[in-house]
């Protein structure tokens, strides 16, 4: 692993206007705090788990990162280029660098088009000069590698199963030989027999073309599986961050911990014998969120400090929790 | 417990069936389900069918008379429909035969229609895209101005041009032209909006797909399903719109004919010479009737899960 | 005398392309206070075969063989018994509250109607009887929630109010269909031990259907794995966990990332698709990805066979062992 990070993101913040119902228009709009000041580095070759339920603003996350949505403040360094500055044709180029894997292969996939014209489209875009033939190739090739037939590249998404949908998502975003793959809840959507395969290829293609990938996903169990790296958010903020051996083995953070015991696991005699914490209340709106700690409303160890400062992360960047109490 | 071994192999199976790969399957498009599901509907078959006949027969139907739609037959004025005379649906008051007169009628207010649902698919369906694919203020702005539009009294303003231009086909083309997209448009702007949140639609953002192809490639073909079964529907209220104006007398100019002049010079004799009124009466109905279901045919087969 | 037992159930759909087969020939018995999980993956006929115990099959839908329920049969029932049994011996929740919750109407009145409907009491009475219930689920502040709309609450409350509204009737069975697959696993955990003890609690017997092997861990005694609309095994839970037959059930345990293991070498899969129900092959219908596949599986569909360890299990590998 090299020393040098490709993406470093430092306090990164997106904020969604909401209308308020007021009638005056110069009334002050509420701001939503999807994703509050998130820092982290990435390094190639490396995979990045994000876990968090929903609401935490881990897709929105994805989606600022890769421009999708307008960031608030912060900045995110692409191999030390700042991309908060970029204009519209500044970002075309790093799509070149870094694409995106959906959440659902069927709604990520035009129903009007063949699949051998999804997979094309990137590089129709980007090189325009390639001939028919060559495009063709590459397409083939790139489904070879996915594990689709080449031959059914003139079929339509509808006649695909998820887990080949998926497939054909890969493909596509893979096809402009990227350096980085954010993953937005890729296995979410499929069968358990087909995550397996769909979480197999993408770390076999990983190592194969030396990709860095953050994988979004709110199934810890598979985020282990997959990840060098960890980082749980709760409400927009980040509380913890460390390797994924260190952060699975002691989880620090409360709300980490309470995480964990809540994953069901398929052995009667463990999953019988476990104590969860179950965690008081309901999520927090994102609009209004609690003060200082936005973990403290549902903490079991919270203190009256807690709601005055805003705890970041701290310890080793091999493990670190924003939580004073058990840093 | 499971051994990796035999799963291995059961992998490098499925790989070899990957290796051993046949000639390359066509696909099946949705528009090709659609049609398979359209030819199983038969109310809907058999009033395209009607309809093509009807619309040959307008078109080429008129050489079959002896006559041309003003030529006056100064011997048989307000004949009865007779096959000896060549008049085979009659003559009207001025002795020309009704039989041409109702198939050139046809062929204008089939023009009149099938125009009018063109200029509504191309203004309303690339209006609608754009408002509602740019989104913010573009689009208030867009819809504010179809709004406007919608608010002006069209039968006002068609009576304006024709009493300031005379009367004029063109006029017609332009009236009903005006009217036929703002519907269009705001049904396509509201599709659009749906599809812009689904997930392909940002899959072709990362992909670095500028706006304009976004729009003409991910966002018109998945519209043009339900811009094609409102523009089948569209067709026929045209043609009433057409018949009404020609009825108010505001509309294509003697002694050149549409089945709404038809109708509006059969009513005045009904009671000496019913089938003034009953020939051209009967081709609108059935022509309305058949665009109607050929629509309603066209909605199943497009989407078949709203049935 | 088992509380519900189910002989040779099968569900047909008549389709445009022709008939499908979502469930066949399933056998199975549950006994009051007992929990069964029905395990499968989408498509394989789980959610289908309690939408045919219920009576709430698609119009194209038509279910044959025995369904005995309390002495009774419930197959082919009247819409009327239908409802009475629906609504005062078995009870359904779904995976998405928000769908079997009228968006118009207050929680509480939605609560009492079912009361004042099925049992006849008066407005009072179901007030306090509906108010009890939100407790029982655990919903803090029940008197007040009672005046709030769905929309108001979050997912987790939404599925309390589903299953109090579900056991206001005191029913003898729940048969509960993915309730917290739209649920984040904090709120599953409090869900699934709501449901234990709950069941302590009335002593009702729960059909839990999912494709959360980890759910089905937690809380059944008994374990149905279903593939293609077919039983593939069947057996006590701790048989299916820890002593798979079936290269189904194996594949499957074995092909999902546990959170209690460090082993970060490829998954072990269950190569290929999940077959078209309407394109099945002749012979197991699991045989395109089954690695222990032979000749025999080509052409025979495999039958259900009870094995000495009273299990059942459809499957030619190794059956003469098992016999």
């Amino acid at each position: 692993m090299s020393t040098q990070p490709i993406l470093q993101v430092r306090d990164l913040k997106v904020h969604f206007d909401i209308k308020t119902s007021s009638l005056w228009p110069w009334a002050p709009s509420l701001a939503l705090k999807a994703v509050d000041g998130v820092s982290l580095d990435l390094y190639p070759g490396e995979t990045l788990g994000v876990v968090g339920e929903s609401g935490c603003g881990k897709s929105t996350f994805a989606r600022a990162l890769i421009g999708l949505v307008k960031s608030r403040a912060g900045s995110i360094k692409w191999q030390g280029q700042e991309l908060l500055e970029l204009d519209h044709h500044g970002w075309r180029e790093i799509r070149k660098d870094i694409q995106m894997i959906f959440q659902d292969p069927l709604a990520s996939l035009n129903p009007r088009m063949t699949i051998g014209d999804i997979i094309a489209e990137p590089l129709r875009t980007f090189y325009p000069r390639l001939n028919k033939q060559e495009v063709t190739d590459k397409v083939k090739t790139m489904m070879m590698k996915v594990g689709l037939l080449p031959n059914v590249i003139n079929r339509y998404p509808h006649e695909f199963s998820g887990g080949q949908c998926q497939r054909i998502g890969i493909a596509r975003a893979l096809i402009l030989e990227p350096k980085l793959v954010i993953c937005d809840e890729p296995v979410s959507a499929l069968d358990v027999s087909i995550q397996a395969q769909v979480v197999n290829l993408l770390k076999s293609l990983q190592k194969e073309m030396g990709l860095s990938l953050i994988f979004i996903a709110h199934d810890l169990s598979v985020v282990k599986h997959i990840s060098d790296r960890v980082m749980v958010m709760y409400l927009g903020n980040q509380v913890e961050l460390g390797q994924g051996k260190a952060l699975y083995a002691d989880p620090k953070h409360p709300y980490t911990k309470a995480l964990m015991s809540a994953v069901p696991i398929p052995d009667p005699d463990i999953e019988r014998n476990k104590t969860i914490q179950l965690l008081e209340g309901d999520l927090p709106s994102p609009i209004n969120p609690p003060s200082g700690c936005v973990f403290r409303t549902r903490c079991p160890i919270a203190v009256a400090s807690c709601a005055e400062q805003r705890p970041t992360l701290q310890g080793e960047p091999r493990h670190a929790v924003a939580c004073p109490r058990v840093a | 417990m499971i051994t990796n071994k035999p799963n291995s192999e059961a992998v490098s199976r499925f790989a070899t069936q990957l290796q051993e790969a046949p000639a390359e399957v066509e696909g099946r498009s949705l528009w090709q389900d659609a049609r398979r599901r359209f030819m199983h509907n038969k109310a809907a078959m058999i009033s395209l069918i009607t309809l093509s006949v009807i619309i040959l027969l307008c078109l080429f139907g008129s050489q079959l008379g002896d006559f041309t739609y003003d030529d006056i037959d100064w011997n048989a004025m307000q004949i009865a429909p007779d096959t000896a005379s060549g008049h085979f649906f009659g003559t009207d008051s001025l002795g020309r035969d009704l039989f041409v007169r109702t198939l050139v009628g046809g062929q204008i207010s089939l023009m009149v229609g099938v125009l009018g649902a063109l200029v509504a698919i191309v203004i309303g369906t690339l209006y609608g895209a754009m408002a509602g694919f740019i989104g913010g203020r573009t689009d208030s702005f867009m819809m504010r101005t179809l709004e406007i539009l919608n608010s002006f009294p069209f039968m006002f303003f068609v009576i304006l041009l024709v009493t300031f231009f005379g009367r004029n086909i063109m006029l017609i083309f332009i009236a009903i032209g005006a009217v036929s997209w703002l519907d269009m448009a705001r049904i396509v702007r509201g599709q659009t909006l749906s599809l812009k949140s689904k997930e392909f639609i940002e899959a072709a953002h990362v992909c670095g797909v500028s706006t304009w192809a976004i729009i003409t490639r991910h966002i018109v073909p998945n519209v043009l399903g339900i811009v094609v079964v409102y523009a089948t529907l569209l067709v026929p209220s045209m043609i009433l719109f057409e018949s009404f104006l020609s009825y108010l007398g505001l509309g294509v100019q003697e002694p050149m004919t549409s089945w709404g002049a038809l109708l509006n010079e059969g009513s005045k004799t009904m009671e000496v010479a019913p089938w003034q009124l009953l020939f051209p009466a009967g081709f609108l109905v059935t022509t309305l009737f058949c665009f109607n279901f050929v629509g309603d045919g066209l909605r199943d087969a497009l989407d078949p899960k709203d049935r | 005398m088992s509380l519900l037992s189910i002989k040779n159930l099968e569900v047909h759909f008549s389709t445009p392309d022709g008939t499908v087969t979502a469930v066949n020939k399933l056998n199975f018995s549950l006994e009051a206070g007992q929990t069964l999980g029905i395990v499968g993956e989408s498509g394989s006929g789980k959610s289908q075969t309690a939408f045919a115990l219920m009576g709430l099959l698609a119009k194209n839908g038509k279910v044959s063989g025995e369904a005995t329920f309390d002495g009774k049969s419930i197959v082919g029932l009247s819409e009327k018994e239908l409802n009475r049994i629906r609504s005062e011996k078995i009870a359904m929740i779904f995976q998405d509250p928000m769908t079997s919750l009228n968006p118009y109407m207050r929680v509480g009145e939605q609560l009492m109607e079912v009361l004042m409907l099925h049992k006849g009491m008066t407005k009072a009475d179901a007030f306090e009887e509906s108010v009890r219930m939100l407790d029982a689920v655990k919903m803090p502040e029940a008197r007040k929630r009672m005046k709030m709309f769905p929309h108001e609450f979050s997912g987790g409350m939404r599925q309390r109010v589903m299953i109090a509204m579900a056991l206001l009737c005191r029913p003898q069975l729940l048969i509960a269909d993915e309730p917290t697959t739209a649920l984040d696993v904090t709120v599953q955990a409090q869900i699934m031990t709501l449901l234990s003890e709950l069941q302590r609690d009335f002593n009702t017997a729960i059909i839990m259907i999912t494709h959360d092997l980890g759910v089905v861990a937690g809380i059944c005694d008994k374990v149905l794995v279903m593939y293609a609309g077919r039983t593939m095994e069947y057996g006590s839970a701790r048989d299916i966990f820890y002593r798979p037959s079936h290269p189904y059930t194996q594949g499957l345990l074995s092909a999902i990332p546990r959170l209690d293991s460090d082993d970060m070498a490829a998954l072990p899969t269950i190569p290929g698709n999940p077959p078209n129900l309407l394109k099945l092959p002749q012979g197991c219908p699991f045989q395109d990805r089954c690695q222990h596949v032979s000749d025999i599986c080509r052409y025979s569909e495999p039958e259900l066979i009870t094995t000495s360890d009273q299990r059942q299990r459809a499957c030619h590998w190794l059956a003469e062992e098992q016999a």
